[in-house]
């Protein structure tokens, strides 16, 4: 079973790209797993064709520690099981506790267990890595690979960045590496360009570069995946290549975090400004 | 020789406390609530929390102390408080019936960021609090100060949310006692008495946590401040902080909100303490020293040069509260003691300066450490050796394995009685204090003279 963590800057579309990417992993047969760790409850839309998950801390919440793994998950496009963490609402309580509560609850619960015959899990993480909470998916015997979603948008850049840094962090001490950087393009200039180099200055690879298409946005509009919603249009071939290059990925690695400055350089040199 | 492992040589320590001189925020904000009448102290965190601040001050008093709690669960601690917080306020009410709930926070709910404010608002905006009841609050998370940092938050939030400003002068005088034992808030009642002064003196555990055995249980016993009084604080002539860590934000706030003059002394423990207790006093409520005071100073004053031959010149190792540190190394100098070793736990870095000054006589030779633990304290003692220990209970393992003369004072103190019953502030507490030094000095003396120099008179 591979472990995949998905971060990236908020509203970059992990989510989207998360369920794309599982989209394209069902149709070559795999059994697959959504986490989602975003308070927010929407990493697994595309797959259940809407809002309708009852998350892990809601169920905590309401039936007490007596949770079974049918309340909290639920089955959804092509067999992939889906969960939500949930979290409080904006402003009260504490969102990266609840991830931590509820990624402890499905492994006691036997969620990760041999006998699901899981292929894949794949944990779609809220934007930042703000506290210990949000790093919960990429802790010890978690996610062993890390994809970053990015685009040539200077702050989605350095969230990256910062991102990479709390990879290493983890990754001295266990066993989490970086995979590469998905590009989801916001048809920025000389953006695959950009990417390419922020890859190499990080020491890994971009993986993909999914070029921006409206048909995301109506299969979204759709609750679908573009996978589900359209299967023979190019974009969804996007979505399959990636899916592939992931699925044979040899390449992960300790992510070399740049200073500002290089940052700043880098986009001077390949981006608007070039 | 429990604590044997501790090395005579002193290595810097950045990161690690051994045997801190402090304990957490909510005991003292716990504390400051019982000082009020029917006042029923509640914790907002988990029952850990709660039942370790209700059994330590249980076992420093010997009475019971009521408290309720949230008793947040991870659902609580992932999805805020405010159910928690409202469900017990309901139950508090309707189970219990207290006059007043004093709400203080812990980590848990300090860190998830819990905004008490708009909870506590909300339950008067539903009812869930009946008229003519109140709830105040104030957010005491432990990884800030220590437990005067608690007592302090507290007695602020139970001033600056109760007091009333109706313009009308009520001729008393606010005085805030500071984290000591209802023995010292009742002694300073009487001296104010004495002076012919009407205190209002909050908080006051006198009569709570030292209360008569009549076989019937008290859910909130005869004693604590009034409602009414806290309510009248704010038309008061002026306001009195005894010790700065514990009582300076409290009348400062006061002041701030109702504009009553405030000033801050130092405890009155010793001689000279006393003495500026007594004139501030005099002054801000415009009376003049009756004799029964001064014949109490006189006598102080008799015993300090009666016993001069076993009190001067005697090495004394101290840990405590710096509002008790200060004014009790500044009398053990009046006595012609010479305090030697002295560290806090609470932090402020006005009480090394403070602690400096009073020892200047002595020159750079004065150990002080702020925040300090009892391990360097012990560390001390074993380079230059003392005769007297004055700590809380904790103190007594120094004292066991380095043969030290040992007199308790602080808190906490769990395995002897007295200090919920005699004080130690006022010149009344003066003669206490002594009685208690001279009795554990004296008795060292006589345990190791030779049989040729016992003496019956001393």
């Amino acid at each position: 079973m591979r472990k995949v963590a998905i971060y990236g800057k908020g509203g970059i579309g992990k989510s989207t790209t998360t369920q794309n990417i599982v989209a394209g992993l069902v149709e070559s047969g795999k059994k697959i797993m959504i986490v989602g760790c975003d308070p927010k409850s929407d990493s697994t839309r595309l797959m259940l064709n809407g809002l309708a998950q009852k998350t892990v801390l809601d169920t905590l919440r309401e039936e007490g520690e007596d949770v079974e793994l049918e309340d909290v998950r639920k089955e959804g496009y092509g067999g992939v099981l889906c969960t939500e963490s949930g979290g409080p609402e904006p402003g009260v309580g504490c969102a990266g506790r609840g991830i931590i509560t509820s990624i402890n609850l499905l492994e006691q619960l036997g969620a990760y267990d041999e006998e699901q015959h899981l292929d894949y899990v794949f944990y779609d993480v809220l934007g930042d890595v703000v506290c210990g909470g949000f790093a919960m998916p990429i802790r010890e015997g978690k996610a062993q690979e890390i994809y970053i979603v990015v685009s040539g948008e200077m702050m989605a850049m350095y969230a990256a960045n910062n991102i990479c840094k709390g990879i290493v962090k983890f990754a001295q001490s266990g066993g989490v590496r970086l995979g590469g950087l998905i590009c989801n393009s916001r048809q920025v200039d000389n953006e695959e360009e950009m990417i390419l180099q922020l890859a190499k200055r990080l020491g890994t690879q971009m993986i993909h570069f999914v070029p921006r298409h409206n048909m995301v946005q109506q299969a979204e509009i759709n609750r679908k995946t573009v996978i589900d919603f359209a299967p023979d249009h190019p974009q969804a071939d996007e979505y399959r290549a990636l899916a592939r290059k992931m699925d044979e990925n040899e390449m992960f690695v300790i992510p070399t975090p740049l200073e500002i400055e290089e940052l700043e350089a880098l986009l001077i040199k390949y981006g608007i400004a070039a | 020789m429990l604590l044997r492992h501790t090395p005579k040589e002193i290595k810097e320590r950045k990161a690690l406390a051994v045997n801190p001189a402090k304990t957490c925020q909510p005991i003292g904000a716990m504390y400051a609530g019982l000082g009020i009448h029917g006042c029923l102290p509640h914790s907002h965190g988990s029952q850990g929390c709660c039942a370790y601040h209700r059994s330590t001050l249980t076992r420093h008093y010997r009475e019971p102390i009521m408290a309720a709690t949230s008793s947040f669960t991870e659902g609580a601690s992932v999805f805020g408080g405010q159910a928690n917080l409202l469900q017990a306020l309901l139950t508090i009410f309707t189970t219990y019936n207290p006059d007043m709930v004093a709400v203080h926070t812990t980590c848990l709910s300090e860190t998830i960021g819990d905004d008490v404010n708009q909870i506590v608002k909300k339950a008067y905006k539903d009812g869930t609090i009946p008229e003519g009841k109140y709830v105040v609050h104030a957010a005491t998370p432990s990884y800030v100060g220590s437990h005067v940092t608690g007592f302090s938050n507290m007695v602020k939030s139970i001033a600056v949310q109760m007091a009333e400003k109706t313009g009308k002068s009520n001729g008393r005088v606010n005085i805030v006692p500071g984290f000591v034992e209802p023995s010292d808030m009742a002694e300073i009642k009487r001296i104010a008495a004495m002076l012919g002064v009407n205190p209002i003196l909050f908080p006051d555990t006198s009569g709570v946590v030292n209360g008569p055995l009549t076989g019937k249980f008290e859910m909130y016993p005869k004693g604590g401040t009034p409602i009414s009084d806290l309510k009248s604080a704010g038309d008061s002539m002026a306001s009195i902080g005894l010790g700065a860590w514990a009582s300076a934000e409290p009348v400062k706030a006061l002041d701030a909100q109702c504009k009553i003059p405030c000033q801050v002394q130092d405890l009155p423990i010793g001689l000279l303490a006393t003495d500026r207790f007594v004139d501030a006093l005099r002054t801000v409520a415009g009376v003049s020293v009756p004799d029964c005071v001064t014949q109490e100073r006189g006598q102080l004053l008799d015993v300090i040069s009666d016993m001069q031959p076993h009190l001067y010149g005697k090495k004394v190792a101290l840990a405590g509260d710096p509002d008790q540190l200060i004014p009790l190394t500044e009398f053990l100098v009046t006595i012609g003691m010479k305090p030697v070793h002295i560290v806090t736990g609470t932090p402020g870095k006005a009480f090394t300066k403070r602690i400096k000054e009073i020892t200047a006589r002595f020159g750079d030779q004065i150990n002080v450490q702020n925040p300090g633990d009892m391990f360097l304290l012990h560390q001390w003692i074993k380079n230059e050796p003392v005769d007297l220990l004055i700590c809380n209970t904790y103190g007594k393992y120094m004292a066991r394995d380095e043969d030290i003369p040992f007199v308790r004072h602080g808190f906490p103190i769990l395995d002897r009685i007295g200090h919920a019953y005699f004080p130690t502030v006022g010149y009344k507490g003066g003669l206490h204090l002594l009685e208690k030094i001279l009795g554990v000095l004296m008795d060292r003396k006589d345990r190791d003279a030779s049989e040729e120099t016992f003496e019956l008179v001393e």
